[in-house]
């Protein structure tokens, strides 16, 4: 119906903004590309500066989402064209198969436990920190609570055949497992559009001289994030290969700020969440050594400073530096748990130090996500020169785009944080509700 | 004096945002007092110098690590070149230097050695002269061709080029100093002088494509010689291709654990990380194992930028033997290279730690000519 | 008639199931009082889970059910809804959380379970005491008030009024713009925002659907959600805008000069004088003859006006609206400069704030300058001045002013002292990387002190050296300046307590309006349809205000586009035969929902505004006050389970 809004991508700021729309009395259609709603603010353990389990905060929007009346909940489906009508928009949108018939399923497990991949399948959720089946459902709040058959990882979907029995089929008292499905295409005729795809983190590995991918205790913000949460892979314990690190460094800018990766701009978000995994570190291993290598401390926000206050008074070591190396100690060849030697300068003392790190966190940047540069051309979007999506006007305009009715949300259109993010995907349904109801109020004075 | 605000300007460094990262990872700012990031700094607070009391900056090994790292663009390493362009107009040329750079200008290399004696290395090998017709044009580098240590090097690669079928020649007499350590000692007007002959005897020879020993002389002639500049090749590149393309093929076994040091002017500065792993794990018999601290991570001999002529600040220091410990920490006991520079520091710095019976260095070309 | 309760037990997936024994909680359940039927699942919350409950109430007849699972904030509107889809009242749930309050903090399987079963125990003596309430909305006034009238509020009248509705735009001054009217240009894009401005401006002056009423105060609030009622107090300007002619004659009349806060105090103006939206009025605090019915001057304002357009008969004017929602966007304060008596400001004329700086950029005054000094985080990021919070904005102010400078002046020597640049937002790295090419040197360290130089007592216009340790060097230095700008912080607004009193609204640790949670809901207040909007929350740069101002306009929304809006039924009741009219429920009531009633002598709750927050009833000497779902009666049927 045209006096419905399609919203695209189901991070929080698409959550939030499918929720004001629809708490306006609209339809909303909310898409998402993965089995689950939530984004990346479900990977998150802690939000700074408060501290929130970032769960807690989040699933009851999630469940908000679903159970409202005016919002059609479309995940594992991607927008795959978008024309322009006179006012209004046809979207059509490619719903991949999931192998399961969401009716059925109970999201009981019993097939992800009976899967031969059991355990053998990176989980990406976990940011490749641990193992799940074939079949999943991305963490266990998911939203919806329906199994997923990972189309490029299933060995019946992958090679044809899985053993002499489906196993996940065998196991599902419910008989929901259907290898049948094939992709569906929906057509809908909304009158605005929110885009909010978010991010993907900065890949670590373009920084070579960081050792991301050689050692094992070099880990992304993100892959830390798991690793601190309670629902991670170590339940929350700071462990890599069973033990607790004693030395942790973190590295700022990792992808921010830094021509060599083409990106220029400043992540935002970075110096806050280093700040609290500095935290987290204290607080779960009270003796740990805790070494912040950073340029500028970007604490901005609202109790950000007091929350760098804190930090520091806990006894983590700001150093003005950015990282330069890192080495295995001692120069032997890699091996795993190794002690690390992190090269810097430590600029207030005008001398370059080493500094020996049993974990080191890389503090990545946000970049667009893979899928903008496709989606800004289905819906005759342009990017600015960061890669995200743009805006109408820089100052004024910070939601609109140069096509009337498509809004951005969030991170879609450069880093935010997540109160930032939640603003801006709620000024998106502001604009969207303007539009929409002066869409309804013309078409009754029309009649 | 010299002025500050001009060198602001050419080398754009109100780009340097302060955060150290050009001296965190400068291998040489542990030993000296050389620090990158700090005399950025000075040059933008307009602070001048006597440069004589910084003696450190002929500490650069012009690893270009500096730059390569740094978020926002400067080249820290064309700052301290361009210092040291203004201490030698000021005269003060360093002792060690004058001979080097002497000869350089009157003999076409900087090891003092006559002109005429340039082709020695070639002795019986009876190759031809590029200008009689060959497909490629083969570059000693002077340190190759005088230096009896490492002749070695251009001769495997005329044996290794000749089984492969290859079409090649040299400059002969004609071939003189390319001019990259020229260049980064600071000697704008002789390199602009050595480049321009070059290019002219180039032309002459109707050089269409080289191939170089030396990876410095591959840099310099690759991103420093201008619009004019003739495509080349490192002999790594050119060898890894005929091996992919199954011209070069190896028929005897070398029976070594190696591991390799990537020579800055290759490996950093040109990205060419590949290509020598890719000869080295084609030798039959010959295992291959990395050092920690290898590719974009790997750590400079101290051989560049005019060190081979120069001391340096802190003598007692000395990163390549620091590369020894890392090579035998592999087990290996070859350690190969592909650098005439690295070749002969890191071979000094077996003797030095006393590794004579653990440890080699080769050149890959000693290598590969062995194999076959 | 007797309870029938069903017991329903969530395993959540592993998340209790792997701690809490489920099976034996299920049978231990099964034969509690009144106990009708006990079962377990994996995920009571997923369809089938809740297709149990439904089919038990249908076949069995319940009449409670307890779910034991998750916090109730999680899922409590789910469960209500499922059994309420089966016929049962909503409000006969309770839940029993056995995941936030047990399994996940517990890792002893055997003593988490036994704790489960105590808080199932708990929920089932519990559950068959309570009371069907009914559910309840109330209607919407659909228009709102914006308290106001700088960027924030403006743009956030401007959705409001553009979905279709009235609204009501209130500002303290005689002219729209607030703050960014006084600024001369934007970072990073440095546009004028005079041209920013005036759409703005014109949209809102010309929309239908918008009242602005400027020279006045939002003095009283009533009401709730949906039903506020608003007292304005407009003050006169003395001025009938319908008859000025702007000829400025009376300017010229006028004897009192005060400085003019417009051009942040850079210059001054007469009691009657030119507003920045060129109407003329009369500053009534300036003004003697308004104060005192005396005027110095002969002849005065009023005697020169061809056009009779000056009035002082004009009183204060009481505004009453209704609306149904409210959005605050009373902006911030700058920094008081003087507050830092090292850094000079107020002792040497060259020493001005960077707001000034906007001012003089504004008017096109901006004198060539040989060396210029930019001061950072002059009152942020500083204990000795309270604000220990970082202001968002300066560090790119900074940048933007330097640019300006050493563009206009490439002689200038222009200097930020900084300690971290925080160069944010969107574009924000990229302007800091174009004004350091310019030539703007920044050397990192905060300035310590400001003197003139040579010692010399002050006088206008003289060298004054800036000294700050460069702390990337290590060294105490001294830099000479013609013009020192300090990058002044934001902080809240002197009136802000004023707002916070008449709307009920709190304070976060920095002085600034408090949101109701710092992440996911950063413009709704502790009052139901109260909105904040803009820099009353906390420093904001504009886009950012412009973002939040929209949120606040969404936020609005959902209860003015529904008209109606659901109110909680878990309210406080008065049994007014046991009320002794003792207040103590009123004083305590932090939402003003109890009020005593003349004529019985017994206070009453005003169900709309009532949260169910249980002060009232610890309060209550007498009991008579009690809160729906958590009598005292259910609350130690519960507690006398677990004794």
């Amino acid at each position: 119906m045209p006096n419905s809004a399609l919203v695209i991508g189901g991070g929080i700021a698409g959550i939030q903004t499918a929720l004001d729309i629809a708490d306006a009395g609209f339809h909303v259609y909310l898409v998402e590309k993965e089995p689950s709603v939530g984004g990346r603010m479900a990977q998150l353990d802690k939000t700074f500066p408060t501290l929130d389990c970032s769960a807690c905060i989040l699933t009851p929007k999630m469940v908000d989402v679903a159970r409202h009346p005016n919002i059609e909940l479309i995940t594992y489906s991607e927008v795959c064209n978008i024309t322009n009508g006179a006012s209004d928009f046809y979207a059509t949108i490619k719903k991949k198969p999931r192998y399961v018939d969401t009716n059925k399923c109970t999201g009981c497990g019993s097939c992800a436990e009976a899967c031969r991949l059991k355990g053998r399948v990176t989980d990406t959720f976990n940011a490749g920190m641990g193992k799940r089946s074939a079949i999943y459902v991305p963490f266990p709040q998911a939203v919806p609570l329906k199994y997923t058959v990972d189309p490029t990882q299933c060995v019946y979907l992958t090679r044809g055949v899985c053993g002499k029995t489906f196993l996940c089929k065998d196991a599902c008292k419910a008989d929901a497992i259907d290898f049948t499905q094939k992709e569906e295409i929906v057509e809908l005729n909304v009158g605005a559009i929110v885009v909010a795809t978010g991010f993907d983190p900065f890949d670590a590995a373009l920084k070579p001289e960081l050792g991301y991918g050689i050692y094992p205790n070099v880990i992304t913000s993100l892959q830390f994030e798991r690793l601190s949460s309670a629902s991670g892979p170590t339940a929350g314990k700071i462990l890599l290969n069973g033990k607790e690190p004693r030395e942790v460094v973190f590295v700022q800018c990792v992808g921010s700020r830094d021509v060599t990766t083409g990106n220029l701009y400043c992540s935002r978000v970075c110096c806050m969440i280093t700040a609290k995994h500095a935290h987290l570190v204290k607080d779960k291993i009270h003796d740990a050594n805790v070494t912040i290598f950073y340029a500028d401390m970007r604490a901005f926000g609202k109790g950000f400073e007091e929350f760098y206050d804190r930090v520091r008074a806990e006894g983590v070591n700001y150093r003005r530096g950015y990282v330069s190396e890192i080495y295995a100690a001692g120069g032997q060849t890699p091996k795993r748990d190794g002690k690390l030697v992190v090269r810097s300068e430590d600029t207030l003392i005008g001398k370059p130090i080493e500094t020996t790190a049993d974990l080191v966190v890389l503090s990545v940047g946000l970049v667009p996500r893979v899928e903008t540069n496709t989606l800004a051309q289905i819906l005759q979007l342009t990017n600015s020169s960061d890669g995200f999506l743009a805006e109408a006007h820089p100052k004024m305009l910070p939601v609109d785009t140069k096509i009337n009715g498509v809004y951005l949300a969030g991170v879609a259109q450069g880093p935010k944080d997540i109160p930032d993010a939640v603003a801006h995907a709620k000024a998106a349904a502001s604009a969207a509700i303007v539009r929409l109801r002066s869409r309804q109020s013309s078409v009754a004075s029309q009649q | 004096m010299f002025d500050t605000e001009s060198l602001v300007q050419q080398y754009e460094l109100t780009a340097c945002i302060q955060c150290g990262k050009c001296t965190g990872g400068c291998p040489i700012a542990l030993k000296s007092a050389l620090n990158p990031r700090a005399l950025v700094y000075q040059m933008l607070r307009g602070e001048e110098f006597e440069l004589v009391s910084r003696g450190e900056l002929w500490d650069c090994t012009t690893c270009a690590t500096c730059g390569l790292r740094c978020p926002k663009g400067v080249k820290a390493v064309d700052l301290i070149i361009a210092l040291r362009a203004q201490w030698i107009e000021s005269g003060k040329i360093p002792t060690t230097l004058r001979a080097p750079l002497t000869a350089t200008l009157n003999q076409g290399n900087p090891l003092v050695l006559p002109r005429e004696d340039r082709s020695l290395w070639a002795d019986g090998l009876n190759v031809k002269n590029v200008a009689d017709g060959a497909g490629i044009a083969m570059f000693t580098c002077c340190e190759n061709a005088y230096d009896p240590r490492v002749q070695a090097m251009p001769r495997a690669l005329v044996n290794l080029l000749r089984a492969a079928n290859q079409d090649f020649g040299t400059l002969g007499l004609d071939e003189q100093c390319c001019g990259s350590e020229v260049r980064r000692i600071g000697e704008a007007g002789l390199f602009e002088y050595l480049r321009d002959d070059n290019l002219e005897k180039f032309r002459a020879a109707r050089v269409s494509k080289m191939v170089t020993t030396s990876p410095h002389c591959f840099n310099v002639f690759k991103n420093e010689y201008g619009k004019h500049a003739i495509p080349v090749e490192h002999y790594t590149q050119t060898l890894a291709h005929l091996i992919a393309d199954g011209a070069l093929k190896f028929s005897k076994k070398f029976q070594a654990t190696i591991t390799y040091q990537d020579p800055c002017f290759l490996g950093k500065q040109n990205g060419i990380y590949d290509e020598p792993r890719a000869i080295l794990k084609a030798i039959p018999g010959a295992k291959f194992v990395e050092m920690d601290r290898s590719r974009e991570r790997s750590v400079c001999c101290e051989g560049g930028g005019g060190r081979m002529w120069l001391e340096g600040t802190n003598s007692q220091v000395r990163l390549a033997n620091d590369r020894i410990a890392h090579a035998l920490d592999t087990g290996a006991n070859i350690l190969a290279t592909a650098c005439p520079f690295c070749f002969l520091t890191l071979s000094d710095a077996v003797i030095a730690t006393g590794n004579e019976e653990k440890i080699k260095v080769m050149d890959i070309l000693q290598i590969a000519n062995a194999a076959i | 008639m007797k309870s029938q309760i069903g017991v329903y037990i969530c395993h959540c997936g592993l998340n209790i199931a792997n701690t809490v024994d489920v099976e034996q909680v299920r049978e231990f359940a099964r034969i509690l009082p009144n106990v009708a039927i006990a079962r377990n699942y994996t995920y009571m919350c997923s369809d089938p889970g809740q297709a149990l409950i439904t089919n038990d109430i249908r076949d069995l007849g319940l009449t409670h059910v307890v779910v034991a699972s998750c916090s109730p904030r999680m899922h409590e509107p789910t469960f209500r809804a499922t059994i309420h889809k089966a016929g049962l009242n909503p409000y006969v749930l309770e839940m029993a959380n056995i995941r936030e309050q047990c399994s996940w903090v517990h890792s002893d399987r055997t003593l988490a379970t036994l704790k489960a079963m105590d808080l199932i125990a708990s929920a089932v003596a519990k559950v068959a005491l309570l009371v069907p309430l009914q559910e309840r909305e109330v209607k919407v006034t659909q228009s709102a008030l914006v308290i106001g009238g700088g960027i924030a509020g403006m743009t956030a009248t401007l959705d409001i009024a553009n979905a279709g509705f009235q609204v009501c735009l209130v500002e303290k001054q005689t002219h729209l713009g607030g703050r960014v009217a006084q600024l001369d240009t934007t970072f990073p894009t440095q546009e004028r925002v005079a041209d920013l401005l005036a759409p703005v401006l014109r949209a809102i002056t010309t929309h239908p659907n918008i009242r602005v009423i400027t020279n006045a105060d939002v003095e009283k609030v009533d009401g709730f959600i949906g039903n506020f009622r608003a007292t304005i107090r407009a003050r006169p300007t003395f001025v009938d805008a319908m008859k000025c002619d702007a000829c400025g004659k009376c300017v010229d009349a006028c004897p009192v000069n005060v400085p003019d806060a417009f051009d942040a105090n850079l210059t001054t103006r007469r009691a009657i004088y030119r507003a920045p939206d060129a109407r003329f009025v009369i500053d009534a605090r300036a003004c003697s003859f308004v104060q005192d019915r005396v005027c110095r001057s002969d002849p005065r304002c009023a005697a020169v006006c061809d056009r009779n357009a000056i009035d002082f008969s004009q009183t204060e004017n009481l505004v009453e609206i209704n609306i149904g929602a409210i959005i605050v966007a009373t902006g911030a304060a700058t920094f008081d400069a003087t507050k830092k008596p090292e850094l000079g400001f107020g002792t040497y004329s060259n020493v001005i704030t960077s707001l000034q700086f906007e001012r003089l950029a504004a008017r096109q005054e901006l004198q060539s300058v040989k060396d210029v000094v930019f001061v950072s985080c002059v009152g942020s990021r500083d204990a000795t001045t309270g604000n220990t919070y970082c202001s968002r904005v300066c560090c790119m102010v900074n940048a933007k002013q330097a640019r300006r400078i050493q563009e206009k002046f490439p002689d200038a020597r222009v200097t930020v002292f900084y300690a971290d640049v925080r160069a944010f937002g969107k574009g924000h790295e990229e302007f800091y990387d174009a004004v350091r090419k310019t030539g703007v040197r920044y050397r990192r360290g905060y300035v310590s002190e400001i003197f003139a130089a040579g010692g010399q007592t002050p006088k206008r216009d003289q060298k004054l050296i800036v000294r700050a340790e460069d702390t990337l060097i290590q060294k105490p230095i001294e830099v000479s300046a013609d013009l020192v700008v300090l990058g002044i912080g934001m902080t809240p607004r002197a009136e802000t307590n004023e707002i916070a009193n008449v709307l009920g609204l709190p304070r976060s640790g920095d002085g600034f309006l408090l949101e109701i949670h710092p992440k996911l809901r950063p413009v709704e207040t502790a009052v139901d349809g109260v909105f904040l909007a803009g820099a009353c929350q906390g420093p904001k740069d504009i886009v950012d205000t412009i973002a939040q101002a929209r949120a606040a306009a969404s936020s609005a929304f959902a209860s003015l586009c529904r008209g109606q809006v659901k109110i909680e039924s878990a309210t406080a009741r008065v049994d007014e035969e046991v009320c002794a009219g003792c207040g103590l429920c009123v004083a305590t009531c932090p939402y003003g929902a109890p009020a005593l009633i003349a004529r019985t002598g017994t206070a009453r709750v005003n169900q709309v505004l009532c949260k169910g927050c249980g002060a009232c009833e610890a309060a209550c000497p007498s009991k008579a006050i009690q809160v729906m779902q958590c009598t005292p009666r259910q609350v130690l049927a519960q507690i006398a389970v677990l004794a």
